[in-house]
Formats: structure tokens, sequence, C-alpha cells
């Protein structure tokens, strides 16, 4: 047994990924503060606004871990958004419903969803693709049956959590009026690090997460191995349409509306996200903080065409194609130097 | 049940659509031995295996163990592990992503605060890992390791399930040497210990040297059940084979004597890493040479490289006394060669085509895509081989999976006739086919010799290749050990050649 | 015994499951609306819903051809073809109006829109054809990229405006000419129908893709280049991508990078299951896919004709889409069995 020293691993292929990701995010941070130093982009506020702006994006970039992990996909989820945040606005204005209950009542939804899309991927083993591309027009359409007009959310419970700012007496900056202006954050940005971390325990601590890697890595192996495999893919679609759910939840905190084109394109966000940040196309590798990274980077592209100004919002898509590109062509050559080491 | 005795299995019966995997099939393990469960090809050992560990359903019959009042039944894997079964398998069961200890307790972690101990989880592995000498970081991801590390992570595993019974399924096919001795006496201690162990493997040695007791199948029947140390190799060899030692020296070779001709294909320390070690082959215009060796013995592989179904990477092949480069099997047809592959299902039919699309797509790939062969030509071949080769099927139109195997197997046949080759390996043509048309095929074989092209006949059965084969190359663990001439010919010959060894 | 084996050989027919599928939403229609069916003449061409039907089909058609063999090699779908159709309308329009927003004549010749429309949808196909074949990556990830992109190049062609091109000859294309019975679109549909089943059928092409599709290594051994062919049928979903596009900008005279082919995907990948054929790869019925394709175009029509708006159609398509995927699921088909033959073996004994 003298091969103790092991060969150089997909793993440490995969941390390279995830290490170009972060690297990539900070030089374009470092870019974006050079080039727009005056209009502000080094302020927190700035790089606080981000993770405001893409609290919901993080959750449902979580939730799209899970699932890839998996050797899933889900691409429902821009539209599950799309639908809670229309519930949630129908509901309330329309229907007189409480905050708390209507929150309650869209969760209940994205967990019935996922249920459903699990079921079909795990025990009829229907392509979760096909799956959730029918989910995803399912929601969108059902978005549209509510209300083909946009509701504007006016629920002064629901308007008060939206703009409780939670001030961080940090990094204060002075400004013309010579007061000091700390940094502030929405409950939302609690909640989608709250996630983060929870999902982060659960894959690392439980055998629930553990099965889903082992699921992914090889589902005939984790079968052998005595997993209950159906059990844990569905599970995982469970909770991706709870997170997707919440992650609406907390997009809506954002819009303060519901209307039928919202989030759309969202889906391909969140997994691009988690591709940028490392996780495998292929299942058994992935990390729901490299997806945060993911999302930071997109976030930043955003900004700068945001401070930028004459350049125009589909730029993004296509920057964000480019990197989705790069990387999944970057993971099938880590995964073809693997086949060829073998 | 007898008092040592910790797993029976009575009369199991098990069938696929259209083949009868396991007939009546009886087994049983005694605590602390060393059982081998031995057969060739398709002869329903996997399947037994996969009965017992719940991953097939068996149709009738019982399974007791030691311990349980009522008979068992594991319909999955969890359920045989409960019941005190653990297998490993010939491709390793682990998950590549995670690291050696998650695979060692996967399923059953050692929990603190309610979430995975890591620390426990490791600090127990790498004591698991030390008592069996396996010394390897279990933090690192399963990947990192070679198969056969992989392999003996699987067994830890397996041994620390506590098991009853331990199944080893041709758990050495990727092992060196010293690695097997490791096996082996890591197996020893377990036996002590009163585990019973079920070894599965081709390896005759092997069997040898490390089991107590052999059961042999043979076409999903139970041959019989023998003492190691009182079945001498070659009567062994002759039981998986299908020839009761008794009758073998009665049968006369009948292979036709053929003049030296000129030689078609030359290989020169032909090999491929893992597969087939570098070896030298002539074939001369016109012979039949059969490739025997047990299973996995590297007679398929053998002829892999040649078609360029592998890519060879060591060694030159001569066609015609012209050094050429196979990189795919389009070149090697296009040099006039055939190949029946042995994996029927796998590699051969293409089963939701018709009869008439299997027959004609070999020859059709050979002309090129865009000299599509009409309606009527394609008709014509395939009536002229369904007359030729007595394929039985309702029409021309019958997708192949419709047909018996041996009717698929005169598909396939026909598909490559067609193409009107030079050279032809035929894999396992025989296999699973009815016993008139091994006869047919049989002749077929000599008249394609007849008509001067050169054929590689790979078979399990002895007999058959004595009837076809001018000359005879012997393999043995990925290896060429050997030619046998015509002359040389005859049963106990070849078997001993197979065997290897004086035993 | 002869009447039952003829019943058999028609519901057994490949075609009878798509067919049926039509009959039912256009049976559906005849109860709802009678005048469904009623056609009318003017100036020597047909109007009526059925011929809308007919017309608004067509690109659905184009794209079902291209999807089915894609299907059909690499039991994968396209989901880009919406996508390539933006990209093929937008780059058309953008030379067809020099870069103007919107021009009454032609800045440079039709012919060259044309070409250079087909073969920028065919080198989008290509890309997603070298990501699958060469590159091994699963088909719907790898045309995601360019399901994402599209529209934004799309939109980087045009400079984000809707292009339009005010010239008759444009509209063509998409509209009807006078004494033609049926709509322009409806021979292009056709004529890219003839064109793939003279391509499938006079060539082995069609033999090649299925055996692939079934067993791609009994096919490298019998000397078919099955990533060759695999690349080969994404770049001809391509092409069938940029030609409806064409049908779908002269439709609007213009190239709306937003909307053309909009959700066209999911339409197209219904088509392909609905005429019968498996997602699972193999063999494939291009006649079934058509039908399949018209059956949802009639159903879209229909549910258009209910009052149902554009936004709220996708939901109903979903449902069929689960339903049809769920009856080809081999899991559904085991347990109906299992429950079958336990409720047939109770019986038995009951007797």
């Amino acid at each position: 047994m003298n091969k103790k020293k092991g060969r150089k691993s997909i793993l440490e292929g995969t941390g390279f990924l995830l290490m170009i990701t972060i690297a990539l995010f900070i030089v374009m941070y470092v870019i974006g503060c050079l080039l727009f130093a005056d209009k502000g982009f080094a302020k927190p506020q700035v790089f606080i606004n981000l993770l405001i702006s893409n609290a919901g994006l993080i959750v449902i970039a979580a939730g799209m871990t899970v699932i890839m992990i998996t050797g899933g996909i889900d691409i429902s989820v821009g539209s599950v958004v799309a639908v809670v945040c229309m519930m949630l606005a129908w509901m309330m204005e329309r229907k007189d419903v409480g905050a708390i209950p209507a929150t309650l009542i869209v969760l209940g939804f994205g967990l019935v969803f996922g249920l459903f899309q699990g079921f079909l991927v795990s025990y009829l083993k229907i392509q979760p693709f096909i799956v959730t591309l029918a989910g995803m027009f399912f929601a969108r359409g059902l978005t549209a049956m509510i209300s083909q007009d946009m509701i504007s959310i006016k629920n002064e419970m629901f308007l008060s959590w939206a703009k409780y700012k939670i001030v961080i007496p940090l990094f204060g900056r002075v400004n013309r009026r010579g007061e000091v202006m700390y940094p502030y954050i929405y409950p939302s940005v609690v909640i989608a690090f709250l996630v983060l971390v929870i999902i982060f325990l659960m894959l690392k601590y439980t055998k629930f997460g553990r099965s889903l890697y082992a699921v992914g890595g090889n589902e005939q192996s984790a079968l052998m191995m005595g997993l209950n495999v159906r059990r844990t893919k569905l599970y995982a679609y469970v909770l991706n349409g709870l997170l997707a759910s919440l992650g609406g939840f907390l997009f809506c905190l954002n819009t303060c509306a519901g209307f039928v084109e919202q989030a759309k394109g969202l889906e391909m966000d969140a997994i691009s996200s988690a591709v940028i940040g490392g996780t495998l196309l292929t299942g058994g590798v992935g990390n729901v903080f490299g997806s945060l990274f993911g999302v930071l980077i997109k976030g930043t592209i955003e900004t700068f065409i945001t401070f930028q100004g004459t350049l125009s919002s589909w730029w993004v898509r296509i920057a964000i194609a480019a990197l989705l590109a790069f990387f999944i062509i970057l993971q099938s050559i880590f995964a073809s130097l693997k086949e060829k080491r073998k | 049940m007898e008092n040592n005795v910790v797993l029976t299995m009575r009369n199991i019966n098990k069938n696929f659509p259209g083949v009868r995997a396991l007939s009546k099939v009886d087994f049983t393990l005694r605590k602390g031995e060393i059982h081998a469960l031995m057969g060739e090809n398709g002869a329903g050992k996997s399947t037994l295996i996969k009965v017992l560990t719940g991953v097939e359903e068996f149709e009738t019959g019982e399974i007791r163990m030691a311990g349980c009042e009522c008979a068992i039944v594991n319909k999955s894997p969890e359920e045989a592990q409960k019941c005190g079964i653990s297998t490993v398998y010939q491709e390793v069961n682990l998950c590549p992503n995670l690291s050696v200890a998650e695979n060692l307790y996967i399923g059953r972690e050692p929990k603190k605060f309610g979430g995975i101990d890591w620390k426990t989880m490791n600090k127990n592995a790498k004591a698991l890992l030390e008592s069996l000498d396996i010394d390897i970081d279990p933090k690192k991801a399963v990947e990192n390791y070679s198969v056969a590390i992989q392999q003996m992570v699987a067994i830890a595993r397996a041994v620390d399930m506590s098991a009853a019974v331990l199944i080893l399924d041709e758990p050495t096919s990727s092992l060196d040497d010293g690695e097997v001795e490791k096996l082996f006496t890591l197996m020893r201690k377990l036996q002590k210990q009163g585990v019973g162990i079920i070894f599965v493997t081709h390896f005759l040695e092997q069997v040898y040297e490390v089991t107590d007791r052999i059961t042999v199948l043979r076409n999903g029947e139970l041959v019989g059940e023998y003492e190691t140390a009182k079945l001498p190799r070659l009567e062994l060899v002759a039981k998986m084979m299908g020839k009761d030692f008794d009758d073998l020296a009665k049968i006369k070779p009948e292979g036709v004597s053929k003049t030296k001709a000129e030689v078609l294909i030359e290989a020169k320390e032909l090999g491929r890493r893992g597969t087939i070690k570098p070896y030298s082959l002539q074939i001369n215009k016109g012979e039949v040479i059969g490739l025997t060796g047990l299973l996995g013995s590297g007679r398929s592989e053998l002829a892999r490289v040649i078609y360029g179904a592998d890519k060879p990477d060591t060694g030159e092949l001569f066609v015609n006394d012209e050094k050429v480069h196979i990189k795919s099997p389009r070149e090697a047809m296009m040099r006039g060669m055939a190949y029946l592959p042995e994996d029927r299902k796998a590699e051969g039919i293409i089963a939701d085509l018709s009869v008439r699309e299997n027959i004609i797509i070999a020859l059709q790939a050979k002309r090129g895509m865009f000299k599509r062969m009409s309606t009527k030509e394609q008709e014509e071949f395939t009536d002229k081989y369904i007359e030729l080769l007595q394929i039985k099927t309702a029409n021309r139109e019958t997708p192949i999976k419709q047909l018996s195997g041996g009717n698929q197997q005169k598909v396939i046949l026909a598909r490559w006739l067609l193409t009107n080759p030079d050279f032809i390996i035929l894999d396992e043509p025989t296999r699973g086919i009815d016993v008139g048309t091994k006869t047919e095929i049989q002749k077929l074989v000599l008249q394609l010799a007849d008509e001067g092209k050169s054929v590689i006949f790979i078979s399990s059965e002895i007999e058959e290749m004595l009837r076809t084969c001018n000359r005879m190359a012997v393999l043995r663990d990925g290896q060429k050990v050997g030619e046998l001439e015509e002359d040389e010919l005859s049963q106990e010959a070849i078997m001993k050649a197979i065997a290897g060894g004086d035993r | 015994m002869k009447d039952k084996s003829l019943v058999r050989r028609i519901t057994g027919h490949r075609l009878f499951m798509p067919l049926v599928c039509l009959a039912i939403v256009l049976l559906a229609n005849l109860l709802r609306q009678p005048d469904f069916f009623k056609i009318t003449v003017k100036d020597g061409t047909l109007y009526g819903y059925v011929i809308d039907v007919i017309n608004r089909g067509s690109e659905l058609v184009i794209l079902a051809v291209g999807m089915t063999l894609v299907v059909s090699s690499s039991a994968g779908t396209d989901i880009s073809v919406g996508a390539i159709m933006a990209v093929a309308a937008a780059i058309c329009c953008f030379i067809l109006s020099g870069g103007q927003v919107s021009v009454n004549e032609y800045a440079n010749p039709y012919v060259l829109g044309v070409v250079i429309a087909l073969v920028l949808g065919a080198i989008c196909g290509a890309w997603n054809g070298f990501l699958v074949a060469k590159l091994r990556i699963q088909p719907m990830v790898a045309t995601l990229i360019l399901f994402t992109a599209g529209r934004g190049i799309a939109q980087l062609i045009t400079n984000g405006q809707i292009t339009y091109i005010r010239v008759p000859e444009y509209k063509v294309l998409g509209g009807s000419i006078s004494g033609l019975p049926l709509p322009v679109p409806f021979f292009v549909s056709l004529a890219v129908v003839i064109l793939a089943y003279i391509l499938l059928k006079r060539t082995s092409l069609g033999l090649y893709i299925e055996a692939v599709g079934i067993n791609p290594k009994a096919s490298r051994l019998v000397g078919i280049k099955s990533s060759l062919i695999i690349f080969l049928t994404y770049a001809f979903c391509g092409l069938c991508a940029g030609i409806a596009g064409l049908v779908a900008s002269s439709r609007i005279y213009s190239a709306d990078a937003n909307n053309v082919g909009l959700n066209m995907e999911l339409d197209a990948i219904l088509a392909v299951a609905l005429g019968g054929n498996s997602l699972g790869g193999g063999k494939f019925f291009l006649m079934g896919s058509v039908i399949g394709a018209y059956t949802i175009q009639a159903l879209t029509t229909t549910l258009y004709a209910m009052g149902v708006s554009a936004d709220q159609i996708p939901v109903y398509k979903a449902i069929v889409v689960v339903i049809i995927v769920s009856l080809q699921s081999e899991e559904l088909r085991k347990w109906f069995k299992k429950k079958f033959a336990t409720k047939k073996v109770v019986e038995s004994e009951v007797a």
C-alpha cells in the first residue's frame, strides 16, 4: 500500500474552480472600485446593496445547489418566485389575508410544489429537466391566472418587514450635511444568511445531507450501501420547493408587488450561480458558500452595468451565459482529465 | 439446519424475460467457512448473489439465515444488510466524491449534538483501516485512490458491519499479487471470527489457496458442492465447462488440416494497459484460431484491440504485411474485419430496429451515409440471409428484440457476413443458444475458413473449439501464455493449459 | 379473430395515439363551438380556425422536426430553439435594415439576410452539438447556455430596439399570397418536412440516428461515428430554429428579441412527446411529431378561442406534458402491471 500519496483529484479540481470564482469576484470588485471610484462603487453600502437586492436569489441558489448535488436540476424556481409574489400580493390586497398567514400559505405552496415535482422525478423517474420545465410553465401560467395585472402590496405589516432597516454601526461615513451615515441591511439579508448557514450545516452534519452527496456521487453505490435513494431525492426537491418559496418571499420584500413577468430567467441565475460556485453539473460536488459567490458575481456584473449607465441590461445575460459556458467547459475538461488518469 | 450452518438457499428459481437464470439452485454456507462460488459466464453466479442480497427478486425457493425462525426475502440491499449479509461487488460500489471515512460509515455515522461527529468518524475509520493494515488517509476522497485500495475500503466497510455472511464478488480482479495476499490474510482473520464468506472468483489458484469448499454452477443449475481439498483442479475446470472428466479422453479432435497459407493479420506486442498484456499473434488466411481461457483471462480483450473496439496503447498491427493504425471499428471494417461482440445485448443488437435494419447496418455504414442501399437491395439481402441462416422471425420488419437469443445471434452474424469480411472475430457466438443453432454456427465457421477467410473463435466450450479450430491461443490472467498447434489439441491439453500450475 | 387483429393493427399503429390526441382536441372544439370548422373563401384564400391552426402551427412543425432528431440521437432536448429563433430573426432584420430601426426598403439583398440568418442558426446548433457530442455535456445543460444568452445576443444585434422591415415582400414568408389557398408558412413547413424526410430516407442518416440513439456502443462497433451523428442533429435543429425564426419574424415584419419564439421550446418538446416519440431516444416518427405540433397549436388556438389569455395557456400545456411523460414512465407501467397482475391472481382465485 505504497500509493499513500494519492493522485491529484477532481475534488482538488473543483476546489480550484471555487478558487477561480472567488478570485474572479475579488478582481471584478476591485476593478469596479477603480473604474467607478467617482461614483462611490467602493462604499460599503454598495456592497451591502448587492446582498439586499440578491437576498432571494441567495436562498434560491442554496436550494438549487442542494438539487444539483443530487445530480438533478430545477428550472421552475423563477416561476415559483413569480407565483409566490403574486399569491402574497393577491391574498393581502384582494382577499384581506394577514401578512403572516399569507406568508405561511405561500411557504406551504412551495412545499407541495416541491413534493409533486420530487415525486415525478424520484418515483416515476422522469428526467428532472422535463418535470421542472413543465413546473416552470405551470407556475408562470398560474401567476397569470391569479391576476394579469400588477398588484402592489400596501399591507402595513408586510411593508414594515420590508422597510425595517437594521443599521450596522461600522464603516460609518460622514455625508454632506455632516451626519454620520452607517450602512444598513434589511431583514431579508439576515434570513438569507441564516438559510445559508442552516443548509451548510445540514449538508455537512446530517445523514440526509451526506446522503445527498452520496446519491449524486454514484446513485447505484448509494443504493448498494443501503441508502434510500428515492426518499433522499424526494426530500431534496421538497426542500428546494420550500427554499424557492422562501426566496420568493424575500424577493417580494424587495419588490412589494406581484406581476406575471416577475423574476423571469431567475432560474438561470440560480443555476449559473451554483455552477460558477463550483457545483458539478454531474452531481456529487457542491457547496452553498460557493453559490453565494456565484450570486455575488452576478450581482457585481449588474452593478457594473448600472454604474456604467450606457450599457443595456441584456449584457448581464450575455456575460452570465459566457461565464456559465466557461465554467461548464472547464468542468467538462476536468472530468475528462480524471477519466484519462484512470 | 445443521448447527454450524449460517445460510441456506433452497430451490431458488429466477427467470429473466426469455431466460431461466437460476433453476432449483441450492446453496449452503457454514460458519467460519470460505466458500467459492464458481462457474463460467452466464452460469448464474451473479444472479444468485443478487437474489441473496435483494438486488433482484426470485420467483420460488427460500433463503434461511441462522438465528431467524422463518424464511427471509430480501427486498433491498438495505434489508439484506440488516439480516447480516454484506457484499463487496466486482465493480466497486463506493461514492467516489465522498471521503474514505464517510464511505465506511455512511448511513450509520457517529453523532454528536445531533450532527455527524466527523472527528470520531475519522478516528474510527483510521482505527478500522489500521486493524486491516490499510494505510491510507480516511479524510481524502475515495476517488484519489487506486481501484485496489477502493476495493479494500469496500471490504473494510462490509467487515465493519459485523456481518454473519460476507460476499466477495470477484474482488481480486483488480488487485495485484501483494494486495491479493493482504486480502487473503484479511479473509482468514474473519474466518477465524466465525464469519461465513462467499468468494466469487475465476482465478483457480486463489480458490485453491484460500477456500474450504466449492459450489459450481452451470447454465443456471447447480452442478455440485465439493470440498476444495478433494477436488483436483482439472476436474473443477471440467465441471465448470460442462464435461465430465471421464468422458473427455474419448472425443478426438476433428479439425480439418490446413496447409500453411500466407499471413493475413499479424500482431506484434500489441497490448492495452489494464486489459491485455502485450502479445504477438499471427493469423493465416483460411485459418480458425481459437482463443481459450477462463472468463476474465483476456480472450475478448485480445480480439478487441485488433478490431479497434479498444484502442491499443502498445505494439504494432499488420494487415496483409502492411502496417496499420486502427483507431476505430470503422477503420477495421474498411480493412475487411468484422467483430461479433461477446455481449450480444449491450454491444450487438440494436434492440428497437428491425431484423432488416440490423442486418444491413454494417454494410451500409461501410458504404457511407450518402450511398443508401435501395429498399429492394436491403430486402433482397435480408431475405437471402434469413433463408441462408434459417433465421426464425415473423418477417423482416420484426424488431430484433422480439427474436430469441439464437436468432438474434444469427442476425448479427448475417450483419457481418453481408460485409464480406476477410477476417471475422466471433466472441462467444454460441452462448445461450440452443444446440441445433450451435451446430449450425460451428459449420458456418468451418465453411468460412474453407472460403479462405480467417476467423478468431472465442468460446467457453472446449468441445466446439476442438471441432472448429486449427490452432489455439491460451490466455490466463490477461496474458497470452501459449499456443497449441493442431496436433496438440485435445480436451485434456487445453484444460491443462487453461488451469495452469501442476495441481 | 380477424376483426380483433385489425383493431389491434389500428390501435397499435405508431400514429394512433397522436391522432387520437388531435381528434380529442378537435372534437372538444366541435362541441363547444360548431363554427370552429367553418372555412370561408376570400380572394381564393381560405380562412377559418382550422386554417389558423395550420398557419400558426408552421413554426412549431419546423421546430418539432429538428427537435425529433435531437431527442432521437441523444436522448436529450434542445431548449435553446426559441432563443435561436430570436437570434435568426434579429440578424436577418439587422442585415435587411442596415442597422436602422425601421426601413421601408431593403438595405441589403433579401437573400443575403436569409442565408446569413440560416447559417447563424446552424452555427448556434453546431455549438450545442459540439458541447453535447464532443465535450459530452448533458444536452439540456449544454443548450442552457444559448437559452440564457440567445435573447441577449439578439438584443445586442438589434441594439435593443425592435427592428421593423416595412417592405411588403418581407411579409410574404409569414403571410399569404392571393390565389394561394393556404398561407405561405404552411408551405415553408411542408418544404422543411419534405426536405427532412428526403434527407433521412434517401440517405442512411435516419437509420444512423436511430441506431446511435438506441445503442451507441453497438453503433460504434458497426462503424457509425456516433459523435458526428449527434453533432449533425443539433446543427440541423439549429437550422430548423433559424427557419422558424424567419417565419415568425416575417409575421410581425420585425425582430422582437424578447418575444420571437418565446416559450416555443416547451411546445416543441411537447410536440415530439405527443407524437409518440420516447424522450429516452431511439426510434422516431417524424409524422408523429408533425401531428403533435398541430395538436398543440389546435390546443392553443382552442384556448384562445375560449378566452384564455396567452399568459395562462402554459398551465394547460404543463399539465399535458406531465400526463404524457408520466404515461411514458417505465416505473408507472411497472407499477400498473404489478397492480394488474395481483388483481388477476385474486380474480382467478375467486373463480
